[in-house]
């Protein structure tokens, strides 16, 4: 097996082990500097996102929203967590040059051709199931899928298993069929 | 140190060892989905084998406290089921679909948009999703080995050995 790959990246096993190491040492140090053990997760982030955005067009509305109120509209731990993935992930790729700015997948690109709008069109209306599922769920693959299945939460067990069932059931509606001529 | 200058740094080298996975990519994750490409599953599981032992030894010596998401039935099968076919569609998770764009993947915006507008939709309906789907059934925190009667102690050696048997089948397979 290697541990080094031809592009240089990392074998996923490795670089999976590495973030499992880092969850533990994040689980512990969330419980030193906040008083309260954290868990790796980025989908309650969409939602004070949403609410940051939104509340510059209809304040009102977002601090009516008993969603909003409960999961409180701020820049908190998690927020910047997830900004940090952005921060690290350009890092990571600028160094070992497979940064590259790509407007559509090759695999889309194979099956439904070159067009950014198409793309763009299925990604938003995916992009919005999968937010809704994943509140209402209360997780994402982070939440639910990692931090979930090392606690060997029930939750976590059963979301990860409908998430990709689900999953493997719909990418053979979408990608099946015959490819782009 | 505050709360967000941590979560900051964690991110970065979460984002790091995402983008050197190579698991941000679209490929990648559909690649799992149309069931050619483990790649996703291999890091997940790879961290899931390492942080389920460190989490759970913490948690026994009382450093740290687990907590389990609600079992909510209605709400976890619902809900997994339209992330998962949303997550299908659009190729990224929410975690990952801010790394791609972080690795130069443009075309994660209109994922990352879409999310927005769907955590604005989901604040919407939430009144009305709490005295329906969210009020089914709902089993509380639980966790598995509670929930057996059985010790993590004894669960963990047997989830190692069935990922570990995956993981093999996987590189037979060539996916």
């Amino acid at each position: 097996m290697k541990w080094r790959l031809d592009d240089g990246g990392w074998s996923p096993y490795l670089a999976g082990a590495l973030a499992g190491v880092l969850a533990v040492a994040s689980a512990l140090a969330t419980t030193k500097v906040m008083g309260k053990t954290s868990y790796l997760g980025a989908s309650t982030t969409f939602v004070r996102a949403a609410g940051l955005l939104e509340r510059m067009v209809a304040p009102g509305r977002v601090a009516a929203n008993e969603y909003f109120a409960k999961e409180k509209v701020q820049v908190d731990w998690q927020f910047m967590l997830v900004i940090g993935i952005f921060l690290g992930a350009l890092v990571s790729s600028l160094t070992d040059r497979s940064f590259k700015a790509e407007g559509v997948p090759p695999s889309w690109s194979e099956r439904f051709g070159t067009s950014v709008g198409k793309r763009a069109v299925w990604a938003f209306l995916g992009g919005i199931v999968a937010m809704i599922g994943a509140r209402l769920a209360d997780g994402c693959p982070s939440g639910h899928g990692l931090s979930g299945l090392m606690q060997l939460s029930v939750s976590g067990i059963v979301a990860l298993a409908f998430f990709f069932g689900t999953g493997v059931l719909v990418a053979r509606l979408v990608y099946g069929g015959r490819k782009h001529e | 140190m505050s709360s967000q200058i941590l979560g900051l740094i964690t991110g970065f080298a979460f984002g790091f060892l995402l983008q050197k996975g190579r698991v941000l990519r679209f490929d990648k994750q559909v690649g799992a989905m149309r069931l050619k490409d483990m790649t996703i599953l291999k890091f997940m599981l790879s961290a899931i084998l390492v942080g389920m032992v460190g989490l759970h030894l913490l948690d026994g010596l009382g450093v740290i406290k687990l907590s389990h998401k609600p079992m909510n039935l209605g709400a976890v099968v619902l809900g997994g089921m339209l992330f998962g076919a949303g997550w299908s569609v659009m190729g990224f998770c929410p975690g990952t679909s801010v790394g791609a764009l972080g690795e130069g993947r443009w075309h994660a915006i209109f994922a990352v948009l879409g999310m927005l507008v769907g955590a604005a939709i989901y604040a919407e309906l939430y009144p009305l999703l709490k005295t329906t789907v969210l009020a089914w059934k709902d089993f509380g925190k639980l966790g598995l080995p509670e929930a057996l009667g059985v010790s993590p102690w004894v669960m963990i050696p047997l989830f190692w050995a069935g990922t570990i048997a995956l993981f093999v089948w996987f590189e037979r397979r060539k996916l």
